[in-house]
Parts: C-alpha cells; structure tokens; sequence
C-alpha cells in the first residue's frame, strides 16, 4: 500500500523551528525551515542530519516551501541552503520573498555583530539563499516537477502567509503554517476549498483557546488607550516589527481620525518602515476594506504615526508609542518602559505572547518590582494590560478549517502537547479521522488507498450506457465487462474484442456441454416439442427458436436430444452454451434436471 | 368637443387648410403585417450560409411584431427550422419562437404543436435546450390551459432523462414553473425503447430525483425549481428536507446557496414538526434543527453562501429562545440538542476554565481536565453563528448579519437584551456603512433595552465620531434609549455637550436628543438638577451665559423632565424662570409649556397663557371650526363688512398656525384660501366692470396683478399641502378657473386682435373640459358655483364667438357663490429649513473664475412627497442667473416619518467679480399638473390628441420651499 511519511524535525509537540518533512509518492519536501528562539547553540536549528549524514541535501529533497517569513518558519533557510547545503527550489509567496530577506538579515546582524557569534551564515549567504527562491501565487498550482504539484492558499496571520497543498497523483497532503481564521483590520480569513486532502497538517498554536469575539478586544484596546491619553498618559505598545504590528497601527490611526484625536502616535524607526513599504505594495493580499479602498487612500500611508525618536520619550503631554522588541526584553522598548514605568498615569500593553523570563512576562504576572542590571530596582507604577491579537486560529478556527478541507486524516504541529492531547480527542470525536501529534523526530505513516484512474474507451462506455438503466447513478458502483490493457505504464480499459485485436490474438470460443438424463416415454421429436414449450412458457422474454434439424436455440444455447439405443425411455439431453451465458446455461441445466411437466 | 370647436372656429376665421386627422393608426398595421413576415421569409430564403441567416434573424429580432402578424412569423420561422441543418441558427429561431409567444394579445397555443414535433425530431442538446425554453415561456402565457400544460409536463418529464445538463435544466425548471403537486403526473404513454415503466409519481419526487444528479447544475436547478414551485405557492413536501440538508454541504456554492433556502422553505412550512437528532434517539422541532442548519452555514467557505445565511435567519422567528440565545455564545459548546437537561453543567464547566477568552494573561494556563464527553466544538449548529457573522471579512456579510440580529431581536426582547453588547461592538467596524446600520438597528430594538452605564459609555464613545451620519444616527438613537441611572443621563449629557463643542454644527440635533432624554427619564433628572443648573443652597450663582449652547443643552433637558415631574420648578433659580420664557418663545419646538407656580404673567404671550392648557389642540380646533363656520355664513362677499370679517379671519388663521403647529397645515390652507377669494372678490369689485374700455388700464393692471397671484396661490394650495381629498383640490381648480377667466376678460378687453383672443378662448375652455373629466365626483358639492353655471352654459359656449364667451363669462363669474372650504382630517405644509450655509458668514467663499466651488448644504426638508424627483436647489446670482441644480437621490436621508433631510453640495461657479457679492440660495419644489393627483384617471384618447396643444396638463413650475440663505463668493480671475 502507497503511504505517506511526515516527519517533524522542527515543530514536533513545540512552537519554534518549524520544519516537517514529507515524503509522498517518492517525493520528499521539506515544509517551513524555522529557527528556535529559545536557543542560542545548536538547538536553534533543525537537525539536518537527520535527512544525511553528510553531503549535500539536493539530493534528498525535492522541494521546500516556505509558509510565511516569520524567523521560526524561515530563519535557518540561509543555514540550510548554503551551509549544509541545498540547491534545489524553495517555494513561497512574494510578499514572504520581499520580507524574508530584511528578517534575516536583522536576525543575522543581532546574532553576529551584537553577540559576537561565529560559524554563522552571511549576508552574502542570504542573498545566494534567495535566489534559489520560486515565488507562488495564491491558487496558481505550480509543477514542481513531472508529478509534483503544489498550490497556495490564503492564510491570514501575516502578509503574505500561505497554506499549501502538495500533491503527488491523487496523494496530497495540505500544510497550514500558522493561519488565522478571523480576518482582522488588515488581512483576511483563511480559506481553503474542499480539497480532501489525505492529510492535512496543521499548527496548534490556540488548541485550547476559544477567543472572545475580536471586536470585544478591539473595543477594550481602543477604550483604554482614548482614555489614558485623555487622562494625559503615555502608552507603550511592545511589538514586533511586523505583523500586529501593521494591524495596530491601522486600528490606531482609524480611530484617531474617526474621534479626531490630536495626541501623537510613534512608530519606532528600523525595519519598520522597510516593512510597511511592502505592505503598501502588497495590497492585494490585505482585507476587503483596505482592498477596496487603497485607490482614495492606502491604508498603510498612516497620516497620524510619525517616525519615533529616542529624544520624544521624554516630551510632555500624552503620547502612544509602538515599540519594539515586543516582550519587552531588550531595546527600544524596554528603555521607554523604564522611563515610563514609574508614572501610574501611563500604560503599557503587550498584545502578544511572552516568553518565560522576559520583563514582559514579569510585569504581565504582576510583579511591581524589577530588578535592573546592576543591582537597580525599578517599581512599576503604570498599568499593564493584556490584548491578545495574536493572528492564529483558535480551537474553533482550526476546527473550521478541518470542515473546509474534509481531511481524511490529521496531524497536529507547533503547539504544546498538552493543548495538542486536547484538541487531538476533540478532532477524532468530531469528525472520526485519525489525528496525530509526532514529536520532532518521530515519524508518523500513512496509509493512503488512492484511486487508479484508468482511461476507458469510448465505444466501451458507450455499449454500457446502452445496455443499462437511463443514467448512471453517480453514487452508486457499477459493474461492467471489459479488459483491462496494462501496457507502458497506462492503465486502459477497452471491449475484448479490441483488446484481441491490439494484442493480435485471435478469438477461443468456449463452449461448456453438459447432458441431462431424463425419463421421456415420447419419441425424440416429441421430447423435443415438449422442451421447446416448457422453455416458452418459462423464459417469457427470451428468444427460443424451434429449428428443423432437431435443436432448440434459446438464446446461443443449443438443445438436443438424443435417446441411448438400449433404453428409449431414457432421453439424454445435450445443452451447450458458450462461456458468455453461463448464467443462462446454467439455470436450463438445472431447470430440465427437474423434468418436464407432464 | 374641443376638436369640434376648434374645427367651427378654423372654417370661420382662417384660411389655413387643416390636415385631417382622420388617418386610423391601426390600418397601418394592417399594411405592415404580410410585408413584415413577407420580407423575414424573403430574406432568410436568400440566406446563402448559416451567418447570413443567422444576421437576417439578429437583425430580425431587433425589431417587435404587432400580435396580428406574429402567427405568420411564425409559422415561417418553423419552415425554416425544418430546413436548417445548422444548429445555430435553428438555436436562435427556437429562442425567437420564445421571444415572440411574448408577444401581447397572442395566444401561442398554436405553436405548442409545432414546437413539441420540433423537439421530437431534435438531435442537438443545445437546440433542445433553447426548445424547452421556449416551451417554458410558452406555457407561463398559458397558465390556465391545463391540457397544454400537461403536455408539456409530459415532454419535459420524458427529456429529464438527457444527458446534456442544459437539457436537464431546462427540464427541471419548466416542471418547476408549471408542475402542480397535488395532481400524480400522468403515466407517459409511449414506450420508446429506453423508457422504463416508471410508476406514478408526481412532479416533486420527479425533481427531487435530480438532488443527487452528478452534475451540479443539475442539481441546482432542480433545487431551484422545487423553490419555484413553493414560489406558486403549492405545498412541498416535507420528505425532502433531509436531502436539502445534505445538500446544504455540497462541494458546490450555488447548490449549497440553493439548498439553504430550501432548508428555509422547509422550516417556514413545517416549523413544528419534529425530526430526529442523527446519533440519538432525541427529536427537536424542524424549526430549531434547520435553524442550526442555517447557523452552520453562515462559516460556509463562499461568502455568497455566508450572506444568503445570514439574510435567512433573520427570518426564523419561530426557533426557540434558546436556540436564538446560542447564536451569540460563542462559549457555550455543550450539544444542548442531546442533553439539554445537562445545559447548566456545561456552562459551568466553561465558567470553569477549560477555554481561555485570550483578554487575560495565561488564563489558558491547563487545569484540571473536565470531562469533555458532553462538549462539542463544532457540531452544535447555532453556537456563536452571529457571533461569526458579525466578524465574518466580508462587510455584506456583517450587514446582512446585522440586520437579521434586527429582525429577531424585534420579536424577542430577551434575545435583543443579549445581542446588545454584539451590536454596541460593531459601532467600532472597519466600514461605515456597517456602523450606521448597527446604530439604526440599536435604535430600532431599543424599545426593548434598557442600556446598562457601561454599554451606555460605549454607545456615547462614537459620539465623537467624525462622520456627521453616524452622529446623528447616535443621537436619533439616544432619543429612543432608556437608561437606567441618573449616572447615565449624566454621562450622556456630558457626553453630549463634548460632542457640541467639538462639532458645533450638531446643536439642533443635540438639543432634540436631550429634549427626549430629558421628557423619557423625568425622575432621573430631578436628582441631579441642582448640579445641572449648578444652584446652590445658600450662594447666588453667577447667572450663565444664555447664548451658549451648552447652557441652552442643559435647560432643554431640564425643561423636558419638569414636565412631568411638578417638583421640579422648586429647584429653579430666578434666572432659570427667566430663561424659560425667552426659550419658550424662541426655541418653541424643543421647550414644552410648563406650568409655572405664580409665574404666568411672565410668560410671553398673553394668548397663549390663555390659550393652552391641556385642551389647547381642541380649543384651537374649535376656532378654527369656528372661524370657518363663521366665513361660510357669508353669502355674498360684496356685502359691506363681509370683507373685513374675511380679512380678519385670515388673520386670525395665519396667527392660529403659528400658535399651534398640530394645525399649521391646516390654519395655513384655510388662509391662503381665504384669501384667494378675497383678491378675486376686490378684483370682481373694481370699477373697470363699468368703466370704457380705454380708460381702464391702471386698473386693468391691478386686476390682472391679482389674478396672476391668485393663480399662483392655487398651485401653491394644490401642490404645497399634503393630505387633500379631491374635494378640496376641485374647490381650488375651481378658484383657478376663475382667476383664468378673469385673465380672459382682461385680455379680451385689452387686446384688439380677435386670433390672440381665441387661443385663450379654445385654451379656457379645455380646461373646463378636463375640470369636468377630473371631478365629475365633486360636482354636486359645486352647486351655484362658477363651474357649475359654466358647465351649465357649455354647450353655448363652445357654439359662441370669443366675444359672447367673454360676455358670459363676466356675468358668471359677478354672480357665482364663493364656495366653503371642507378641512379634510390632517394638512400638512411642505416646508424646507436650509440648516446650512447659515447665511451668517462674513468671509465670501473665493475661487478662480472658471472653476467651480461646492458649496455644502443641509437641508431639512418636511412633508415633502417624493422629494427625490420634486425637491431642487436654486442658486441665484446677483446678476440675475439663476440655476437650478437636481440633488442626486441619495443625497436624502430619511431620518424619521415625514421627516427628509438634504445633505448635498452645490457646484458653483461664475465668471469674474470685482468685489465678493452675495448669491441666494434656496429651495424649490417642482410640480407639473400633470402629476397632480387626479392625472391617475386621464382617458386613453388624451394620447392620440397628440397633435393638439395640450390643455393644462402640462404647466410646470416651481414653489419656493425654503426662504433664501445668502452666501458670500467671491471668484476672482485666474491668475496668468
């Protein structure tokens, strides 16, 4: 049985690191090529080794896509392609094209000239990396090679996010990445068509999390900023460059000039305003509103964000500022809060995720007291509010998306286990398929039972809509007669007789005689007679023939009748039919052993 | 008999030779009919190839066929069609013979024949197709011939059984549109080598056969014909509704569109039939099961799919409370349909925390495990379906999710309770349009809320909203909104006077919310008016500036609430009296009466102290009868005195209208009628009637100033005031009959040439023709009138020379009775207020001479019928130009009944000024008699008298609706 393997090296019962491989119908690809922020040694990659010990991945993928340009699902793509080395196609979308590289050459610049790392790829390496890029566009199925097929669908979260369906023959497996499927104030839902895929893998993010309605927290995030900044307050917004960052600042600057708010809003400076420039190019993977309305205005040129300096922090009056890194480790952002932390008037609030150890996840557990380097303390007077805008999907989306797609089975990634477990029961309760949750490194199998297509001939299908009911039901199987041609790695179906004549055989008849003793006291004529109107009178619809020569033809059935010469009371009977009606042979059989009536 | 006049007058006076116009239109008919088919016959013969014919046909088609030639058309289009061999133009005959079965005033029963001998013999699927549609529109001409239909019945049930899916459909929908359900089709009668002996059966197990045909058209089509068919109003079946449900999940969007209306259809006919729950051995009500249906089709992956979804459930009023309450509980996932008595504990265990909200930090953190055997994520149908809907990406989908949260809520108060917070929550959507429409849906459902403090916080926050709809959406909301405590008016007052501050240009609109905040919520003022008008026990307040609007916001409130709350007056302070009569006098419409312990004298007018009270309407009604009465007393007008009684109740009229806006209408009609009579009786008064001709020309002057007024006023009291009945309007043609005459009398005795007169004359006496035609009704209510004697002389009339016309028409009119006004039940004025320009400005509006400038204006606009087509702009410029500009229709909101608002901009634009200068703007209404009221009843043989100079059913005009804004502009010369 064909079976598909999906390995996670990356992702496996995790967040971070993204990297599953695939191997279906002979082909094998890798999906995403994520780094681990938690780590800083040789965890932060995938284990390549784990696909060859040594030498050169070329030769073992076929492919690798990439979701979206989030550093844990592209971050060890420069590592991948020029360090263990890789030459082969690396699928993603344009917008993931255009950011990727800006990422990861931050990502580099942090490691290399601020940690001082060595043994890490370049920027030179970066941009070799991209070039070995294929750009995708939604719903365009592109060939990566004579049977490999893959498309790709809108997924939300980011700009330009995808989900990707792979395909090989009638196998297919379908690869989310991270996906949201709420639209928000600058991109989309997610949307995939019924595509039954055999699996259909999927990131967990949110497994237990069903989110209130987004307004409700729009509603709330815009409530406390007006009114801290009506109060005279500064707010500080931790984010990360991109991604909620842009959606933010769209809810921000619409509400400011719906209430005709005056207090300045700041957009740290950096990558940030690379990063909207693509969002401005890239209109056509954002939302409906801004879709519609990028010809008066584009959303993204934002009238009221102003570029931050460091020297604004300290301006009086109020002030919403967007600052990065968004937990609040290190940078531009933590600097502010300890200028700001002080002052109850002002707010800070962390619209995402933070990882254990980060002030952020400190201040948001409520601890008043942080210990500085060196000994300081600093008390946190302002507020610390909590906004959850994360872009996946939660337990409900991800169920959504599984009705979308009708899966037949399906596996669980980047997420923890003990969420995954959860939903893992829910999925199997709902909706009966099999759902897994490997961890990195284990593989998970697949048995696929994929359809054989067989090309028909026309003559063939024909005949057997002639002979049957009006139309075929398309629900229900049929049986038909035909011969099957396996030749040259196609699969036809064709009527016998042209098989015989391709193939150059000529025609055997078969022919199954069988004799029936029967008691008759009447001459041979007679018996004859009277098996000829018995047969009348019992196959109504059939066409029997009486023929001089002393045989009776029902159908291609011929009768005779013959008495042995020492007993004339004893008829033998001679039925032969050919192969074709052995039903019909049959059952004459069976009917004269019974005896005629008298 | 004005042709018959005119026919005497032209042998009498004028040489001109007449065309006759004698020439029946229908001969030509008659001619064009062989010709027609003769020429289509001709052509297609000589069609050398297919295109050729198929252009002759296009070509053909273009044109349309008189009924009486369409069977020739016809009958050689057939003959064609058995000759053709090409399947294109056989396909545009077929669709032709369809076009022209359309026709009106033929009857295609005789084609019937020819087109089902056509379809026996056709091979190719398309033809067929176009066939059976042609067929289709055959047999809906033909909806009361129940052999034909049948027959058609039968053929179409025979090619169901084709295989091209455009047959099928085309099967399909004629069943649909002709089946009948009650009757079993009849058994086919001919049993051709494929046909089955199918048993009996009837017309919606035949269609419902094809819900699981593999083509997916196919399948739509059959689900649309059994909609067709509910459409006709025959009962469907309920057995079908498990295959509509299964067809709600097709792979397919426009099945899966067709089938959610099924599904709809279905639980609108069988709402309390109970179906049983698949994997249990429960049942629920039809109703709720397709109402959970419907809900999970509004996360379908096809936002079209999504949105019919969403428009269907807003139609269910019959599903059960706790199905519609689910729809907004996104939470809530335990299978309330298997375990309905378990619904409590489930909640719990949400409460419990198994799900985060994602508003707190780490509230998703993993607990205990909870038994999950009972929760279900998805499955449970209606869970959170609005929820969804109002987040859907689509705003046609929040719309329509909104508007459906509309519906149901109207008829559930417990539900509009609960979809209060989700409708607050859209106030803040992407798209306006949205907004607007959750406000307007908030006020409509607002009857059965009561806003809690912080829903109210929120409501207020879009106050500051800068687009000027949603503001005053908010505010029409707040007027309908009961609050539940003092803090609450507070809070919207505050609120309020933030939103005046910020936009000025709200202070009508804020002042009328707080008239109703403070008339609804009396008791909860009455707590908080000492810190309103910030009095104190002890201490004199400094007395607050009665010009600012924020202090004229605060009285109106407090003003409205002591209405119904007597106490209140205690609490006032000195100036607080003193204001309230300056108020009352100024801002009428936004300050009630009170009734002020000793302080009667103060107020302003002394009649209206006298006046009201709580029978005010009815005594100002009383008077208005009175005076009426009093007039009607009057037999003849020349009577010393009767004209000073006259001019005095006009008076009187004219100060009852503004006294007392219930009757303005009213009072206003009954004056400017009043006085309609009264100039025609001065002007019938003056000397001129005695005097030589020639010496009469000042006067001549006077009268004819008077009549053109009174012609004027009548077209003002015909097309002004809504609410007339016929009798009224005839009293007025009747007044203007008689200023017309008076016109005549004077033009007659002015003017020499006899040519001129008899224009008039023919003129005039075409009007009292169409008075006639108009009111034959009324008549008997006209008895000595003007008319009536006229009409009396008219057979003289139309015999006699322009100069005895003139004669009699001058006695007649001296003698004719002044006619009594009826007052119908409720008039009302068209009146138009220009909100905006102000007209106030000093600045003049400049800009280069050869571009233009838009000007905004806002406008309310009352009583106004139609004001799409009828209601203009007029700029005035000084130079005596005037423009008339057409708002575009949208440009009018209807915030309430009777109620118009105009907000548009006015493009101007002139050459260069030297200095800034003032240009008028105003409104006008636009009439044409034609549209008068009475038109509805014009004969037919009016429109073959096209030739004729049409009576007065064309006169057009405008009335000033507004009293004109002056604007300062100024255009300077472009620079070079």
């Amino acid at each position: 049985m064909p079976d598909i393997k999906i390995t996670p090296l990356g992702a496996g019962q995790d967040v971070g690191r993204s990297c599953i491989l695939v191997s279906i119908g002979g082909k094998n690809i890798m999906l995403d090529c994520g780094m681990h922020m938690g780590y800083n040694d040789d965890r932060r990659f995938p284990d390549f080794s784990y696909i060859t010990q040594n030498g050169r991945l070329t030769e073992f993928l076929d492919c690798v896509i990439i979701s979206h340009f989030h550093l844990d699902h592209c971050g060890a793509l420069p590592y991948m392609s020029e360090m263990v080395g890789y030459d082969g196609p690396i699928y993603m979308t344009h917008p993931t094209k255009a950011i990727c590289p800006i990422l990861l050459e931050d990502f580099r610049k942090i490691t290399v000239d601020k940690k001082g790392e060595t043994n890490f790829f370049t920027s030179q390496m970066i941009k070799d990396c991209m070039k070995k890029v294929v750009p995708l566009n939604l719903h365009q199925t592109v060939q990566v090679d004579e049977e490999l097929e893959i498309k790709a669908y809108y997924a939300g979260h980011v700009l330009g996010a995808a989900m990707v369906q792979i395909k090989v023959g009638l196998e297919s497996v379908v690869y989310t990445g991270d996906y949201n499927m709420t639209p928000d104030r600058h991109l989309g839902a997610a949307w995939i068509d019924k595509c039954r895929p055999d699996i259909l893998i999927s990131e967990s993010t949110y497994a237990t999390t069903i989110r209130d309605s987004k307004r409700c927290r729009e509603r709330d995030f815009l409530k406390k900023v007006h009114e801290t900044v009506e109060r005279g307050g500064k707010v500080l917004i931790p984010v990360f460059a991109l991604g909620r960052a842009q959606e933010l600042c769209i809810l921000l600057e619409t509400f400011w000039e719906r209430m005709n708010l005056k207090a300045p809003i700041y957009f740290s400076t950096g990558l940030t305003e690379k990063a909207n420039h693509y969002y401005k190019l890239f209109i056509t993977w954002t939302n409906q509103k801004i879709r519609k309305t990028f010809v008066q205005r584009n959303m993204f040129e934002f009238k009221h964000i102003k570029a931050f300096d460091r020297s604004y922090a300290d301006n009086p009056g109020p002030m919403v500022v967007f600052a990065t890194p968004g937990m609040l480790h290190a940078g531009q952002s933590l600097q502010i809060f300890k200028k700001w932390a002080g002052n109850e008037k002002n707010m800070v609030i962390m619209p995402g995720y933070c990882v254990q150890g980060t002030v952020g996840h400190k201040i948001l557990n409520g601890q008043k007291k942080l210990e500085m380097e060196g000994r300081a303390t600093l008390d946190v007077k302002l507020q610390v509010e909590y906004m959850s805008f994360s872009a996946h999907a939660d337990a409900k989306g991800i169920m959504q998306l599984i009705r979308m797609a009708e899966p037949r089975n399906m596996l669980l990634v980047h997420g923890e286990a003990k969420k995954m477990e959860f939903l893992k029961d829910k999925i199997e309760q709902e909706f009966s398929i099999s759902c897994y949750m490997p961890a990195n490194g284990e593989t998970t199998t697949i048995v696929t039972n994929p359809s054989v297509p067989v090309d028909i001939s026309l003559n063939l299908l024909k005949r057997e809509m002639a002979l049957g009911g009006p139309l075929p039901d398309a629900k229900r199987p049929r049986t038909m007669h035909g011969t099957l041609i396996m030749k040259d790695n196609s699969l036809r179906l064709v009527s016998p007789e042209q098989a015989l004549k391709e193939l150059g055989l000529s025609e055997h008849q078969l022919r199954f005689t069988c004799r029936v003793q029967l008691h008759d006291p009447h001459s041979d004529t007679d018996t004859l007679g009277r098996i000829y109107t018995h047969l009348k009178s019992v196959l109504k619809s059939y066409s029997i023939q009486h023929v001089p020569d002393g045989t009776v033809i029902v159908e291609s059935i011929v009768i005779k009748v013959t008495s042995s010469a020492e007993e004339p009371n004893l008829k033998v009977i001679l039925l032969s039919w050919s192969y074709q009606d052995e039903e019909l042979g049959s059952f004459l059989s069976t009917l004269l052993k019974k005896g005629l009536p008298s | 008999m004005a042709a018959h006049l005119k026919k005497r007058v032209y042998e009498e006076f004028s040489k001109v030779s007449q065309v006759t116009l004698e020439e029946v239109p229908a001969k030509k008919l008659r001619l064009t009919k062989p010709s027609k088919s003769a020429a289509l016959h001709i052509d297609l013969c000589k069609a050398t190839s297919p295109t050729d014919a198929l252009q002759y046909l296009l070509h053909f088609a273009r044109k349309p066929v008189e009924a009486e030639s369409v069977e020739g058309v016809v009958r050689i289009l057939l003959e064609h069609y058995y000759k053709e061999s090409d399947n294109s133009v056989r396909l545009k005959i077929a669709s032709l013979l369809g076009l022209l079965s359309k026709t009106q005033g033929f009857a295609p029963d005789c084609v019937v024949d020819d087109a089902i001998n056509t379809l026996n013999n056709e091979k190719s699927h398309q033809v067929l197709a176009q066939l059976l549609d042609t067929l289709l529109i055959i047999g809906t001409q033909l909806p009361d011939k129940i052999a034909v239909i049948q027959r058609l019945i039968d053929v179409a049930c025979k090619h169901l059984t084709s295989t091209y899916f455009g047959v099928r459909n085309k099967c399909l929908q004629l069943l649909g549109c002709l089946g009948t359900v009650d009757k079993p089709l009849s058994k086919e009668t001919d049993a051709g080598p494929g046909a089955q002996t199918s048993p009996v059966r009837d017309v919606q197990s035949l269609i419902s056969d094809y819900f699981q045909d593999q083509d997916p058209r196919v399948r739509t089509a059959a689900i649309k014909a059994m909609l067709q068919l509910h459409e006709r109003g025959m009962k469907i079946q309920q057995t079908i509704y498990n295959q509509a449900c299964k067809l709600s999940s097709d792979d397919y969007e426009q099945v899966r569109s067709a089938a959610v209306q099924m599904v709809w259809v279905l639980s609108q006919h069988y709402p309390e039939s109970i179906v049983p729950i698949p994997s249990s051995n429960e049942e629920i009500r039809l109703v709720d099961d397709s109402f959970g249906k419907i809900c999970h089709m509004v996360s379908d992956g096809s936002w079209v799919v999504r949105v019919q979804a969403a428009k269907l459930l807003g139609s269910m009023h019959q599903v059960s409370p706790h199905f519609l309450e689910q729809t907004l509980d996104k939470k809530l996932m335990s299978d309330l349909r298997r375990k309905r008595t378990a619904h409590e504990r489930a909640k719990e265990l949400y409460a419990s925390g198994e799900f985060s909200s994602g508003r707190r930090w780490a509230d998703d953190a993993p607990k205990e495990k909870v038994d999950t055997s009972g929760v279900n994520l998805i499955d449970s149908g209606a869970c959170g379906a609005f929820v969804h809907g109002l987040e859907d990406e689509m705003y046609e989908v929040r719309i329509a999710a909104v508007e459906a949260l509309c519906s149901l809520a109207q008829s559930s108060p417990s539900f509009a309770e609960k979809c209060l917070d989700f409708l607050v929550d859209m106030f803040n959507d992407e798209i306006e349009e949205v907004r607007l429409q959750s406000i307007h849906v908030l006020r409509q459902i607002s009857t059965h809320i009561t806003l809690r403090e912080d829903q109210l916080d929120t409501v207020l926050a879009v106050l500051e909203d800068s687009s000027r709809d949603i503001r005053e959406a908010l505010h029409e909301l707040l007027c309908y909104t009961n609050v539940s405590t003092k803090e609450c008016i507070q809070l919207a007052l505050v609120e309020l006077l933030k939103n005046l501050s910020k936009y000025p240009t709200d202070r009508n609109s804020v002042w009328k919310c707080l008239k109703f905040l403070g008339s609804r919520h009396p008791t909860l003022v009455l707590p908080i008016v000492p810190e309103l008008l910030s009095t104190h026990p002890y201490f004199d307040t400094p007395e607050p500036d009665m010009d600012d609007p924020a202090y004229i916001a605060v009285l109106v409130l407090v003003f409205n609430a002591a209405k119904s709350c007597p106490t209140m007056p205690a609490l006032f302070s000195d100036h607080t009296f003193r204001h309230y009569a300056y108020l009352r006098d100024s801002l009428s419409h936004l300050v009630p009466h009170l009734r002020l312990p000793g302080r009667k004298q103060t107020a302003s007018s002394g009649l209206e102290a006298s006046g009201v009270g709580s029978g005010s309407l009815e005594s100002a009604q009383n008077f208005l009868q009175d005076s009426l009465i009093r007039v009607s007393a009057l037999q003849n007008l020349e009577t010393p005195g009767a004209q000073d009684l006259l001019e005095f109740t006009i008076r009187d009229l004219q100060r009852l209208g503004e006294l007392q806006t219930e009757l303005a209408g009213s009072a206003d009609f009954c004056a400017t009628y009043l006085h309609c009579q009264l100039l025609l009786t001065k002007a019938l008064q003056e000397k001129l009637w005695t005097m030589a001709v020639p010496l009469c020309l000042k006067q001549n002057a006077k009268v004819s100033t008077a009549a053109r007024q009174i012609l004027d006023e009548t077209y003002k009291l015909e097309f002004l005031y809504s609410g007339l009945e016929t009798q009224q309007i005839a009293s007025i043609h009747n007044v203007r009959l008689q200023a017309k005459a008076l016109l005549l009398i004077l033009t007659a005795r002015s003017k020499r040439g006899v040519d001129r007169v008899l224009g008039v004359c023919e003129k005039f006496l075409q009007d009292v023709e169409s008075f006639q035609r108009l009111f034959m009704t009324e008549l008997p209510h006209f008895q000595d009138s003007f008319v009536e004697k006229l009409l009396e002389l008219m057979p003289r009339l139309t015999a006699c020379k322009p100069l005895d016309l003139v004669k009699i028409l001058q006695t007649t009119l001296r003698q004719s009775r002044f006619i009594h006004l009826k007052l119908p039940e409720q008039i009302h004025r068209a009146s138009a207020t220009i909100i905006e320009p102000t007209g106030e400005s000093d600045n003049p509006l400049k800009f280069t001479t050869g571009l233009v400038v838009a000007l905004d204006i806002d406008a309310t606009l009352e009583h106004v019928q139609d004001p799409q087509t009828t209601v203009k702009v007029q700029v005035l410029y000084p130079d005596g130009q005037s423009h008339i500009i057409h708002p575009k229709p949208g440009d009018f909101r209807t915030p309430g009944p009777g109620r118009v608002r105009l907000i548009t901009q006015v493009y101007l634009s002139h050459s260069a000024w030297t200095e800034a200068c003032q240009i008028e703007v105003r409104l006008l209404l636009a009439y044409s008699s034609s549209s008068s009221k009475q038109s509805a009843s014009k004969p037919a043989w009016n429109e073959s008298m096209d030739g004729l100079p049409t009576s007065e059913s064309c006169i057009e005009g405008t009335i000033h609706l507004s009293k004109p804004v002056k604007v300062f502009i100024m255009p300077k010369p472009a620079r070079r």
